[in-house]
């Protein structure tokens, strides 16, 4: 193989990818100021640039320029590295997350998506089971009892709600039989169901909803964010594993959650949504654009990758809404609810899958 | 397909260096997360080697599962207690496991020397891997179908593993329940 045809598109692909996940960030925390605040009846942040778009932006400036403490009692190296722990993995995981179909250029086949290995969704679920290291060794390092406590609660919330993550995905497994991801959004567009004019795509959540609903869930625990958000609190254990990280070093931890809730929302989207096969609607007015030839191929992977951004950006939403609509649960309710519950829910769905795809219903 | 000499030099490299911390640090939750890069490295060399199944599980099973239960344990158990500090140096002690590790040495590298190579790797070479579906495909077809017996028998041994473990820790010696009975008391 030529080697410039395989290393243009792959270094495009990595720095599309990796800016497009850095710019997700300040967006989606202005997103959920002001999404905070239209729900509360208030404002919110509206001063900085218009609509106060520019406030993320006068964040991290202020978060760079802050004096980056270290206090005297950490151990400075491991509580250095805790927040690089927390990047690292949150960038990887979405090297596997078709974004598009493919093209061909030049007669080469591009996919884009950075890798479609063929073990695409065990390699997201053992790089999401490494970002407990961070979490651990933030509390560790810390040297303080509130931070290990923290670290702690957050771990082992992390730990139990992989399990029924990974068991909820089998049952995706088992309908499309395959593991890669680009093979799974393909599939999608299968017709599921046709009535009249009316076709239904075979897309996961019509195929698995039990499952997508025990995916979801869980990956609102494996994000720590509400309703399951016990490793802060101020009343018990002040802010948790992050309590004595200030300035650029807090920013990470921020930079790591919203980012591994684009990957989650990513996961929703590709598994249960279809990836990016088009919206209703969408196919329609692409037959009406007067292009052909490459134009329109590239039109068409510009309406997929359009499609996939807004599924995603609805999963996005849908982690501000149920944040500032749910109550946070007790500990020990998170706990029942995990192992009492999403655990027998999601083997009981194996089973129920199981027996269907026997039947031959799906 | 060939290992690039300059990702495998990498990775080896990596193994070496973190292994050597794992054993040298005095502190064990650093050991600990050395171990971690270690098993990071050898990811990357299966992954090389067209293993990708391989290396995921690796980083699943030993770096997701097994060291966070490691370092659970040394941070509850001691925190940053040097548990394994022996002391003063015992020179005996010392010479005796510096002799035994050159041993170990002289016969790996006696094995590797002497050894001939398998010719090839038999049935499963890499491009027959790929055209049967990928790494996946081929050892999940193999485990339910000729393999079937023995995978569900360790199943079966984890599964009572599991179930032992959870007997032996919910057995509360006698002395225990008294005091914590006596303390509901008083």
């Amino acid at each position: 193989m030529d080697s410039a045809m395989f290393w243009i598109p792959a270094i495009a692909k990595v720095a599309l990818v990796a800016i497009v996940l850095l710019q997700v960030v300040p967006v989606m925390i202005w997103v959920e100021r002001r999404g905070s605040a239209l729900m509360q009846n208030r404002l919110g942040p509206n001063r900085v640039g218009p609509l106060g778009l520019l406030q993320s932006a006068v964040d991290a400036i202020k978060m760079i320029f802050k004096e980056d403490f270290v206090p005297a009692h950490v151990m400075p190296f491991y509580f250095l590295l805790a927040p690089v722990a927390a990047v690292i993995p949150a960038f990887m995981s979405f090297a596997v997350i078709p974004f598009a179909s493919q093209i061909e250029l030049n007669g080469q086949i591009i996919q884009f998506q950075i890798a479609d290995l063929n073990v695409g969704l065990l390699y997201i679920l053992s790089i999401t089971s490494i970002g407990v290291y961070a979490i651990i060794m933030a509390g560790w390092a810390s040297n303080n009892k509130y931070a290990l406590l923290g670290s702690l609660r957050s771990s082992s919330q992390m730990i139990s709600y992989e399990l029924s993550m990974g068991l909820s995905l089998i049952g995706i497994v088992m309908v499309f039989s395959s593991v890669k991801l680009g093979d799974i959004a393909r599939a999608q567009g299968e017709t599921l169901i046709q009535l009249g004019s009316l076709s239904l795509p075979k897309w996961g959540i019509f195929v698995q909803p039990v499952g997508f609903l025990i995916f979801l869930t869980s990956t609102y625990a494996e994000t720590n964010r509400l309703p399951f958000d016990l490793p802060e609190g101020e009343s018990e254990i002040v802010a948790g594993y992050h309590l004595e990280y200030g300035a650029m070093k807090f920013a990470l931890f921020m930079l790591a959650e919203y980012i591994n809730m684009t990957t989650a929302s990513a996961m929703c989207a590709t598994l249960y949504f279809g990836g990016w096969q088009l919206l209703p609607g969408m196919s329609w007015i692409l037959g009406q654009l007067p292009l052909d030839g490459m134009a329109s191929e590239w039109a068409r992977v510009a309406f997929e990758a359009a499609s996939f951004t807004i599924k995603v950006g609805f999963f996005l939403w849908l982690f501000v809404w149920v944040r500032w609509t749910l109550p946070r649960f007790r500990y020990d309710q998170l706990m029942d609810l995990g192992w009492k519950f999403m655990l027998p829910l999601s083997i009981l769905n194996i089973f129920v899958t199981a027996f269907m795809i026997y039947r031959g219903v799906i | 397909m060939e290992i690039s000499p300059v990702f495998f030099y990498l990775f080896a490299g990596m193994a070496i260096a973190f292994s050597l911390v794992t054993v040298l640090k005095k502190n064990p939750a650093a050991s600990a997360f050395s171990l971690v890069m270690v098993f990071f490295a050898f990811a990357g060399i299966y992954a090389l080697l067209d293993a990708h199944l391989i290396a995921t599980l690796q980083i699943l099973v030993y770096a997701g599962a097994i060291m966070v239960l490691f370092i659970f344990v040394i941070m509850l158990l001691s925190a940053d207690v040097p548990s394994f500090d022996l002391g003063r140096s015992h020179v005996t002690l010392r010479g005796a496991a510096a002799g035994l590790g050159l041993v170990l040495l002289a016969v790996l590298v006696w094995v590797f020397k002497n050894s001939t190579p398998a010719a090839g790797s038999g049935l499963f070479t890499v491009d027959r891997v790929v055209a049967a579906g990928g790494n996946t495909q081929v050892i999940s077809e193999l485990m339910f179908s000729q393999y079937l017996w023995p995978f569900e028998l360790t199943s079966v041994l984890l599964l009572t593993a599991i179930i032992g473990a959870v007997a032996i820790a919910k057995r509360r010696p006698a002395h225990a329940a008294q005091a914590a009975t006596k303390g509901v008391r008083s």
